[in-house]
C-alpha cells in the first residue's frame, strides 16, 4: 500500500521531511505548486480534508501546471484534470485513468503541527 | 459509363450527389445555363435580405462532375447519342439527365413584357435595381411563390399588391376559411390583395385588373405558377404531356431508355411536382436506376409547411374528406381545419394557417387511425396529447426519411443529437420544418440519458441552472450533495460555476467557488503552453485613446510580454508568470481598463467597423452601438464564449454574420442576426428581426442572450443551439413571449448589468485572493525556472524545457 495521502505510515522517521505550507494556506480542492530541492511539486487538498503531493510537470504538455487543474473525483477516487488538455490523474497513485501507460510521480505528505510536509527522498 | 445531366438546379445536385455517394466510377458532365452550379431555390427570398449567393449555393456533391455552367444544351441527337450545347459543344453520352426544372408562366397579356419574373438569382438582382426607383409593385399570383415574390417587394421598400385569379390566396393549399385568415395576416402587413380577378394589361406605371381596377405599379412580378422546361424533350421526338412536363415511367426513364428526366421538367404518373421532396425523390430514384437498381417513384407527399410573411402556413394529406374539424380564432389568426374519414377513425389531411404545431405530429399520421379526437389532435403539439409514430411514418419529407430510419441512426449509428441525425439521415436539411420532430423523437428514443453532464450529475446543463435558480441554490457543495455524486470534475464545476455566476453575479473566485474555475478563470487570464498566461484588457468596440494605447505598450515592454492583435480589435500581452498577473493588472486598471474576460465562457468582444461617424458609407454609429453593447454584456457568464459585432451598413465590414449576434445597420434601423461562428464548424448568423430601434435591439439581444444561458447545454455556441431549438421557436419567444418568460428574462439581464463589477479591480484590491498568485507556496519570491524564452521577430517565444534536479 502506497503511503501517499496518509498523515504518517511506517518508516516515516527515517525519511527528509520538507515543510511545503500550513495546512490553512490551501484551499479545498484547489492545488499550489511547491519547490522542493529543484523539483515542482504539486500539493492539493482535496474535500475531505487530506493531503496529495504529486509532480507537477504535465506529462502530455511538458508545462509544470499539474497544481492549476480541477480537483474532483472519479468513481470515489481523487483525481486532477491537467488544465491543458484535461487528462485526468489518480492522487492516490498517479495514473492518469484515461491512460494508464502515463504516470506523475506521487510524494508521501504528512501533518505536523499544521505544516503540510513533503517527502521527495 | 458517361453521364450527361442537362440542367444544373437542386434536382441534378442531387443526383449527381447521390451518384458520387453510391460510389459512381464513370464520368459526369453537367450543363448548366445559370451563370452559378446549384443552388437553394427554396431559400431564394433571403437573397434580398441579405443573403449572399455564395450561401445559398448547394454542397459541393462530392463527385469529379465536370460542370459546365453559363451554357445549355439545346439539341439532342438520340441515334449518335450526343447533345449539342449553344455555344457549339458537342457531348457523348451513354446516359442523358433532363434535369432542365420549368420557367415561370407568363401570361399572354399586353405589356407582359415590361413584367418580372421570380425564379433565379438574376431574376432578384433584376427587381432589385428596379424597385430603387419606384415606389409600389404588383405581384401577380397569390399562391405559395407569389407571397414569397410580395414578401420580397415588401422588403424592398414598395407599397405591394397581390393580384391571385382563384377566389382566395394560396388556393392549392389552404380552403376558403384559411385563405381568409390568411388574408387577414398578410393585410395587417400593409399589402393590398385582390382576389378573383386577373390582369388585363400592364402599362407604364400601372397595371389594369379584368375588372377594370387600375393599381399603380413601378414594378410588376409574375408569380402566376411554372411550365416545365421540356422543349429539348419535343425537338428529340420524346412523348411530352398535354400540358407539358417529359413522359417518364416509374424508373424516371423517358421513352428512350438512354434518357431520363427528374425534377419539375418531369411528367411522373400525370403529374408534375414543383417542390423539392418530390423532385430529390426523383433524382435519387433515376440515380440508382442508373447503377442498375429498381427503385421507384410512385408519387409524393405534397404536404407543405412554410413561413410566409411571417404567417406560419401548412398543409398536408387530402384537403377533402367526409367529415372536417375546425378551429377558427379571428382574433388571434388562427385557422386549423382537420379531414377525417367517415367513420371519423382515419385521418386524411389538414390546414394549418397562424399556428402550424399539429403539422409536424400530425402529418406522419395521415391514412392512419386516430390516437386522440380530432379535437383534441388539433392542439397536438402544445400542450396537447402525444402522438406516437409508427416506423413506416415520414417524417422528413424533402428528404423522405421515415421515423424507423431515425430510430435505426439512433441506435445502430449512434446519433445522439440533431446535427448527429441530420448527418446520418438527411432529414431536417432542406426545409427545417421536421426538427423538433427529430428532437422529440431523441427524447421518446431515450436518449435524453446522455443528457447527464457527467458521472457527476444525471442532468443537462440547462436541467442544473433550473434546479440552481428554483431551489436558489448558492454553493456547489449544496448542489451536488443533494442533486449529484461524488465531488465533480473538471466537467462539471465549470458549468456550475458559470450557472451560479450567471444567476447571482458575485466574484468568481469568492469561497468555494475559487475552486470550481478552470485554469483560465482561476486566474482571470488564458494559460498559454508553458503554463504562462495571456492578459487581454477590454478595449470596448475596438475603439482606443493613444494614451491608453500607450500604457498597454509601456506595461508589455516592462514585463517583457509579447504582444499581438486579436481578431476582436483588441491587444494580447502574452508570456506573464502567476506572480506578475496582478502587478500587471495594477497598472492597466490604474489607467482605467478592465478585464475583457478573455478568459471567461463569457462575452468576448463587441467588434465594430468605422461607422457613419467617419466612413462616407456608414449610415449609423456602428461604433457607438458596439461600445454601448459590450459595455452592457461584459463579464455575462455564458454556456460557451461569446462574439459580436457592428457594422454601420450593409458593406457589413465588422463581420457581424459570423458572430454570436451580429448587429448591421440599415437606413430605418438595425437587423439582428443570431447564431454565427467561426471556428471549426464556421456558420453564419441568420436573420432575428429587422429594422429595430436602439431599444428594441438591446431587448432582443437581452433576452436573446438570457435564453440561451438558460437553455444551451454545455458548450454549446448559439449556433448549435439555435439548430436545436428552431430560429422560429426563439423568434417566437423572445418576440412574441411565447413561453411567458420576456419579463422574467429582462429582469435577470437588469441584475446582470447592475451588479457588474472589474474582477481584476476586486482581485487587486483583495488580498486573500492575491495569496494564489505565486509560483511556489514554499517560495513566494522564486519565479518558475521552467518558463524561458527566446527571442523571435524581436518578440519573447515560449521554449520548453525540463528542469531536472541538481
Amino acid at each position: 500500500m502506497t503511503p501517499t495521502g496518509r498523515a504518517t505510515a511506517p518508516g516515516d522517521d527515517l525519511r527528509t521531511w520538507v515543510p511545503i505550507c500550513a495546512y490553512a494556506d490551501l484551499i479545498p480542492e484547489r492545488g499550489a505548486a511547491a519547490l522542493v530541492a529543484g523539483d515542482q511539486i504539486a500539493v492539493f487538498r482535496t474535500f475531505d480534508g487530506r493531503f496529495f503531493a504529486v509532480g507537477n510537470r504535465d506529462p502530455y504538455s511538458g508545462a509544470y501546471v499539474m497544481s492549476r487543474g480541477i480537483v474532483g473525483t472519479r468513481d470515489e477516487e481523487p483525481v486532477v484534470a491537467t488544465p491543458m488538455h484535461k487528462q485526468v490523474f489518480s492522487l492516490v497513485t498517479g495514473v492518469c485513468l484515461d491512460d494508464p501507460e502515463t504516470a506523475l510521480p506521487t510524494y508521501p505528505t504528512r501533518v505536523t503541527d499544521g505544516t503540510l510536509e513533503v517527502s521527495v527522498e | 459509363m458517361r453521364i450527361v445531366v442537362a440542367g444544373y438546379g437542386p434536382a441534378a445536385h442531387r443526383l449527381v450527389e447521390t451518384l458520387a455517394r453510391r460510389g459512381f466510377t464513370g464520368t459526369i458532365t453537367v450543363i448548366g445555363e445559370e451563370p452559378r452550379p446549384a443552388y437553394d431555390r427554396v431559400a431564394l427570398t433571403s437573397y434580398l435580405k441579405g443573403t449572399g449567393a455564395g450561401e445559398l449555393t448547394l454542397p459541393d456533391p462530392g463527385a469529379s462532375a465536370r460542370v459546365l455552367l453559363g451554357d445549355r444544351v439545346v439539341r439532342v441527337d438520340r441515334g449518335r447519342r450526343t447533345v449539342t450545347t449553344r455555344d457549339g459543344h458537342e457531348e457523348p453520352y451513354d446516359v442523358l439527365v433532363l434535369a432542365t426544372g420549368s420557367a415561370p408562366f407568363v401570361p399572354p397579356v399586353p405589356g407582359a413584357g415590361r413584367a418580372f419574373v421570380y425564379r433565379t438569382i438574376e431574376d432578384l438582382d433584376a427587381i432589385r435595381a428596379a424597385s430603387a426607383g419606384a415606389t409600389t409593385g404588383v405581384v401577380v399570383g397569390g399562391g405559395l411563390l407569389g407571397l414569397e415574390a410580395a414578401d420580397a417587394l415588401r422588403g424592398l421598400g414598395l407599397a405591394t399588391h397581390v393580384v391571385e385569379m382563384g377566389p382566395w390566396l394560396m388556393p392549392r393549399q389552404v380552403d376558403e376559411g384559411g385563405g381568409a385568415v390568411l388574408r387577414g395576416h398578410v393585410e395587417r402587413l400593409g399589402l393590398t390583395v385582390h382576389t378573383g380577378t386577373g390582369l388585363d394589361r400592364i402599362e407604364d406605371g400601372r397595371v389594369v385588373l379584368a375588372d377594370g381596377t387600375s393599381i399603380d405599379a413601378g414594378v410588376v412580378v409574375f408569380s402566376a405558377g411554372v411550365r416545365p422546361r421540356d422543349e429539348l424533350a419535343r425537338r428529340a421526338g420524346l412523348p411530352v404531356g398535354e400540358r407539358g412536363g417529359v413522359v417518364v415511367d416509374e424508373g424516371m426513364r423517358t421513352a428512350d431508355p438512354a434518357i431520363y428526366a427528374v425534377g419539375e421538367c418531369a411528367l411522373a404518373g400525370g403529374m408534375v411536382y414543383g417542390l423539392v421532396g418530390p423532385c430529390n425523390a426523383m433524382a435519387e430514384v433515376a440515380a440508382d436506376r442508373v447503377l442498375g437498381g429498381s427503385a421507384s417513384f410512385t408519387g409524393a407527399d405534397l404536404s407543405t409547411k412554410l413561413k410566409l410573411l411571417g404567417v406560419d402556413v401548412a398543409s398536408f394529406g387530402r384537403l377533402s374528406g367526409a367529415l372536417d374539424v375546425t378551429y377558427m380564432d379571428p382574433v388571434g389568426g388562427v385557422y386549423k381545419k382537420l379531414f377525417v374519414s367517415d367513420d371519423a377513425r382515419t385521418l386524411l389531411g389538414g390546414i394549418c394557417v397562424g399556428d402550424a404545431t399539429p403539422y409536424t405530429l400530425l402529418r406522419p399520421l395521415v391514412g392512419r387511425e386516430l390516437t386522440a379526437s380530432p379535437s383534441d389532435l388539433l392542439f397536438a403539439g402544445a400542450g396537447g396529447p402525444r402522438v406516437d409514430l409508427p416506423d413506416d411514418a415520414p417524417v422528413c419529407s424533402c428528404n423522405n426519411v421515415t421515423r424507423g430510419e431515425i430510430r435505426a441512426a439512433i441506435a445502430e449509428r449512434g446519433a445522439t443529437d440533431v446535427p448527429a441525425l441530420k448527418k446520418c439521415t438527411r432529414a431536417g436539411t432542406s426545409c427545417g420544418s421536421c426538427l423538433p420532430a427529430l428532437a422529440s423523437i431523441l427524447a421518446a428514443e431515450g436518449v435524453a440519458q446522455d443528457k447527464a453532464l457527467c458521472e457527476h450529475f444525471a442532468h443537462s446543463r440547462s436541467e442544473l441552472f433550473d434546479i440552481v435558480r428554483v431551489r436558489g441554490i448558492t454553493t456547489f457543495s449544496r448542489l451536488i450533495a443533494e442533486h449529484g455524486r461524488g465531488r465533480g470534475c473538471d466537467i462539471c464545476k465549470p458549468v456550475v460555476a458559470s450557472i451560479l455566476a450567471s444567476l447571482d453575479g458575485g466574484h468568481v473566485l469568492e469561497g468555494e467557488r475559487a475552486a470550481l474555475q478552470d485554469t483560465n478563470d482561476h486566474f482571470l487570464a488564458n494559460i498559454q503552453k508553458n503554463g504562462t498566461y495571456s492578459v487581454v484588457p477590454r478595449i470596448p468596440g475596438g475603439e482606443i485613446t493613444p494614451e491608453k494605447l500607450i500604457v498597454i505598450g509601456e506595461v508589455a515592454r516592462d514585463f517583457g510580454l509579447y504582444t499581438k492583435i486579436t481578431g476582436g480589435q483588441r491587444i494580447d500581452l502574452f508570456g506573464a508568470r502567476v506572480e506578475e498577473l496582478p502587478l500587471i493588472w495594477k497598472r492597466l486598471v490604474d489607467a482605467g481598463f478592465e478585464s475583457g474576460h478573455a478568459y471567461g465562457k463569457a462575452l468576448r468582444t463587441v467588434k465594430s467597423c468605422v461607422g457613419s461617424a467617419w466612413c462616407r458609407y456608414g449610415v449609423r454609429d456602428s461604433v457607438g452601438m458596439a461600445i454601448a453593447l459590450e459595455l452592457r454584456y461584459r463579464g455575462l457568464r455564458s454556456p460557451h464564449k461569446l462574439k459580436a459585432a457592428v457594422s454601420g451598413c450593409a458593406r457589413e465590414c465588422a463581420e457581424a454574420r459570423g458572430k454570436d449576434f451580429g448587429v448591421i445597420a440599415t437606413e430605418t434601423g438595425w437587423n439582428l442576426y443570431v447564431g454565427g461562428n467561426g471556428g471549426f464548424t464556421p456558420r453564419h448568423a441568420e436573420l432575428l428581426a429587422t429594422d429595430l430601434s436602439d431599444e428594441e435591439l438591446i431587448r432582443s439581444i437581452d433576452r436573446f442572450l438570457m435564453f440561451y444561458i438558460r437553455t444551451a447545454d454545455r458548450l454549446q455556441r448559439t449556433s448549435a443551439w439555435i439548430e436545436r431549438i428552431g430560429l422560429d421557436h426563439l423568434r417566437d419567444v423572445i418576440v412574441g413571449d411565447s413561453l411567458g418568460i420576456c419579463a422574467d428574462l429582462d429582469a435577470a439581464m437588469e441584475r446582470h448589468v447592475g451588479g457588474y463589477f472589474d474582477e481584476w479591480r476586486a482581485t487587486v484590491e483583495d488580498p486573500e485572493k492575491l495569496r494564489r498568485f505565486v509560483s511556489f507556496v514554499n517560495a513566494p519570491g522564486t519565479p518558475d525556472p521552467s518558463i524561458v524564452f527566446e527571442t523571435r521577430r524581436d518578440q519573447i517565444t515560449p521554449v520548453l524545457v525540463e528542469v531536472t534536479r541538481s
